[in-house]
Order: C-alpha cells, then sequence, then structure tokens
C-alpha cells in the first residue's frame, strides 16, 4: 500500500542537510508552506539555497529564515523585504534575480527533464549581460561575484537568452487537500508556485491544509498527482513562527 | 520640492484622468494585465458592456474588485498580494501557466508605469541602481504580451523628461513599448517611430514637444 502521509515533520525534515538547495511554492503568505518552513528553522539547518519567488514582507516562514541567518543565495523574482536587502548588501546572502515567469518556467522545465530553454524574457537587461550582481562585498562597495552572463540566440528576428531548468534537493509545497497517495489539490491563487517547486524537488514534502481519501479527489480535479510528491504532512494551525535566534542581524 | 527652469506650467490629466484616458481604448474581451500605480486606478472606468478579463502574474484570469472589509480571503490575491474577488468566468492557473499566457502572446496588453521610455520604445521601470532590486514579472509582461502601454507623469518630480532618446535607468525590455499615455499626450509607436496621437485637453502641442527628449513626429490621423 501506498502510504506517504507522515505525523511527526520534525523527523521527516531530519533528511535536509545544511547548504540543501530548496524550491519552495507560495506567493507571499499565499499557499506557502509554513509549517516545512519552520521545521527547517527547528531543526537549525543553514547554509540553504532558497527558490522561491519572493521572501515575504515580515518574519514569518522565508521571512524567518532570513532572520536567522539560515540562507546563503536566494533564487527569486521579487524579494520585498528590506532586510534582505540589508543582508545581500552587506556580503551575506546571495541574490540570482530572475524575471516571475522565467523562475516559474525553470521550476516546470527542471522537474519536466527539460536542461534548458530560450526565452525573449530578460533578453538585452542586466538579467542576462552579466552585469547584475549575485553577491557583494562586506562594505557593499562593490560587487563581488555577478550573475552568469546568459547565451542567446536569435529566434525570428529577435533575441532569445537560455535558461536552465532548476532541479532542487528538494521540494516544499503547500496544498488545500491531499490524500496518502500524495495526489495534491490546491485552492485559488494559493496554487501559485506550488505544483511547480513539486515537480522540481528530487523529493517533495506537501503540507496539507486537509486529508482526504482516496477517490475523494476526482482524477480530473488534481493538481499535482502523487508521483512527484513524496511525503505528506499536515499543515499546522497554528501561525507561522516568529524568528527565536537572532541571525546575521545581530 | 525642486525648482526647476523648466517650461511655463501647463495642467495635464490627473492621475485618474489618465486612467480613464486608457480604459477608453479596452476592447471587449480584452485580456489585460495591470501594473501597479496608475494602471490600477484603470478598472473603474472601463465602459459598460466591454468585458475585459484581468489578469494576475500569481496565476488568475477575472480579477475582481476587492472584497468588502471582513470577507477576504487569504487564498485570493492579486499579484501586489492585496485580497480580490473574482468575476464570474474566471479561472485560476498555476505560475508557469500564467506566464504562458504571458509570453505566448495571449495577452492583449499589458499596462504598466515607466521610469523612462525611449524613442525606440525600450522601457526602464525595474530598478533605480542603488535602490533594492526586485523584477517580478514586469520583463515576461514587456516580452510577452501583444501591447504594451506604458502609464505615466510625463516628466519626473524634479522636471526630467520620462520620453528620451536613450534610457539611462536598466532595461525592463528592448523596443517593447507600443503605447505611451501621460497627464499630457498618448503616443503610439509605429514602425519604430514615435508618434504623437493626442494631445490631453487643454495642452498644446508645444508644451509636450518641450518636455519630451526624443525625436518624434506628430500624427494626429487617429
Amino acid at each position: 500500500m501506498i502510504d506517504k502521509l507522515r505525523a511527526d515533520v520534525m523527523s521527516v525534515l531530519d533528511v535536509v542537510p545544511s547548504g540543501a538547495s530548496l524550491a519552495v511554492g507560495g506567493f507571499g503568505s499565499s499557499g506557502r508552506p509554513d509549517t516545512l518552513l519552520d521545521a527547517l528553522c527547528d531543526l537549525d539547518r543553514r547554509d540553504l539555497h532558497l527558490i522561491v519567488n519572493n521572501v515575504g514582507s515580515d518574519f514569518t516562514g522565508v521571512g524567518r529564515l532570513l532572520a536567522e541567518g539560515r540562507i546563503r543565495r536566494l533564487t527569486a523574482s521579487f524579494p520585498v523585504l528590506p532586510e534582505f536587502y540589508d543582508e545581500y548588501f552587506a556580503g551575506k546572502v546571495e541574490l540570482e534575480l530572475v524575471p516571475q515567469g522565467t523562475l516559474a518556467e525553470r521550476l516546470r522545465a527542471g522537474g519536466s527533464g527539460i536542461p534548458a530553454f530560450y526565452t525573449p524574457s530578460g533578453a538585452g537587461t542586466m538579467l542576462a549581460d552579466g552585469t547584475f550582481p549575485l553577491s557583494y562585498t562586506a562594505d557593499g562597495a562593490a560587487a563581488a561575484e555577478r550573475m552568469t552572463r546568459r547565451e542567446t540566440r536569435d529566434f525570428g528576428g529577435r533575441e532569445h537568452v537560455l535558461e536552465y531548468g532548476i532541479v532542487a534537493d528538494f521540494g516544499l509545497v503547500k496544498a488545500y487537500q491531499g490524500d496518502r497517495k500524495g495526489n495534491l489539490r490546491f485552492r485559488l491563487s494559493a496554487r501559485n508556485f506550488n505544483p511547480l517547486a513539486g515537480m522540481a524537488g528530487r523529493r517533495t514534502f506537501a503540507e496539507i491544509q486537509h486529508l482526504v481519501e482516496v477517490d475523494e479527489l476526482h482524477p480530473d480535479d488534481i493538481h499535482l498527482p502523487g508521483v512527484f510528491v513524496d511525503d505528506v504532512l499536515l499543515a499546522s494551525d497554528a501561525s507561522p513562527k516568529q524568528p527565536t535566534i537572532a541571525g546575521y542581524s545581530s | 520640492m525642486t525648482e526647476t527652469m523648466g517650461p511655463a506650467a501647463v495642467r495635464g490629466l490627473s492621475r485618474e484622468g489618465i486612467a480613464e484616458r486608457v480604459a477608453t481604448d479596452l476592447r471587449d474581451g480584452f485580456v489585460v494585465n495591470l501594473g501597479v500605480g496608475i494602471p490600477l486606478l484603470i478598472p473603474r472606468f472601463i465602459p459598460a458592456g466591454a468585458e475585459v478579463v484581468l489578469h494576475a502574474e500569481n496565476g488568475v484570469l477575472g480579477l475582481g474588485p476587492a472584497p468588502p472589509p471582513g470577507q477576504e480571503d487569504p487564498d485570493l490575491t492579486d499579484a501586489g498580494k492585496q485580497p480580490v474577488t473574482l468575476i464570474s468566468g474566471a479561472a485560476i492557473v498555476d505560475s508557469a501557466t500564467s506566464f504562458a499566457i504571458v509570453r505566448g502572446g495571449h495577452l492583449d496588453v499589458t499596462v504598466l508605469g515607466a521610469l523612462q521610455v525611449s524613442a525606440d520604445g525600450d522601457l526602464a521601470n525595474w530598478y533605480v541602481p542603488g535602490k533594492n532590486p526586485a523584477v517580478g514579472g514586469a520583463m515576461d509582461l514587456v516580452a510577452g504580451a501583444r501591447e504594451v502601454w506604458v502609464v505615466m507623469e510625463h516628466i519626473d518630480r524634479t522636471g526630467r523628461p520620462k520620453i528620451v532618446k536613450k534610457c539611462t535607468f536598466p532595461l525592463t525590455g528592448r523596443r517593447v513599448v507600443t503605447r505611451v499615455y501621460t497627464d499630457l499626450a498618448v503616443f503610439h509607436l509605429e514602425d519604430g517611430q514615435l508618434r504623437l496621437k493626442e494631445c490631453a485637453p487643454g495642452v498644446p502641442p508645444a508644451a509636450v514637444r518641450e518636455r519630451t527628449a526624443a525625436p518624434y513626429v506628430d500624427d494626429f490621423s487617429g
């Protein structure tokens, strides 16, 4: 029998080592897997590479990882949180800034066995020409490293850039409903990056708001089938946790 | 307030006035993405009877107005993370499909603000060097939408023209802008040529010329 339902989030996420890469669903706090992110903090994991559209607007979820100094690199389109930039300009965290549609497609491609693709998004900009600072020196005075220059190619007389698919060590997603086989259904705009992060993870954890019986989700209504999901956990009803240790900012 | 030695004062459209002017160009059946700022004022001015589908990058097709207080749903937001409602016939997709709509040419118009627009239709709107960089979906939207309409004040806060020969701010996209709506005028870019199509009520063409730092031709042919 396939049973991916797990009871204890801490013992499941214990397989995630410090230094891992994580594809994370959510758009701001909408659809963000806070139970899983909190577990990573509680397990004291560090040096993480997060692939997530944005940090959010406070110190919960991805923001808690940041506040506790657990992020080494962020691959994102819209970091937002001012404190993130303080760390970026202090040379403490790297930023790979990616157009939002490119980020979504890189996750989809990575999860689909497509190593790279051409897109018109970003052609002729700082995010493709190798000038955008990936990291700064500690005094913030200069770029320490720059983002890779994208290869380009003309299609139909128009420049396109080569973008690489993303395969992450782990995928972290939040769903509205799920069953023991890992079949997931999302709700409204909380779907966003979740199916893509789930596809891109070599091993994917799903936190679900509601556990349903197998067959309760109609096959036509499954947004991410269990083939992409390895472990299913119930989402905590509690509010996401605040930072419990001071990180970079101390 | 910075005092600048500029041309004589001229009163153009208000922010609402610009939004209303853009709305009159939205056609029944259009699928449209609206950026932050003035574009978000557009929905209230969409002509009655025109069914316009509003797209949000986070996967919503068919955005409705904000919900009444107390009826916000945390699972239903727009790309600015504000609570929204859905119109009848709305659809929800994941982020990859949302940008397939954008890049695949299925979006009729993207309406967004700008720091600068160049004579060639280059757009700079995502990053002021020295400030905090964030791009969101802007580069995808301008690369993929059939039409890119820029909505902005004609000059910046220090009195400098925002329509320029060549952008000095980092680009969002090259040769992507198709129209520019400002408080003073409407321009179209056709065949690589910037064309002044109309001036706001009471604004003389000379006032537009004085405040525009890019070459253009007058083309009031409609």
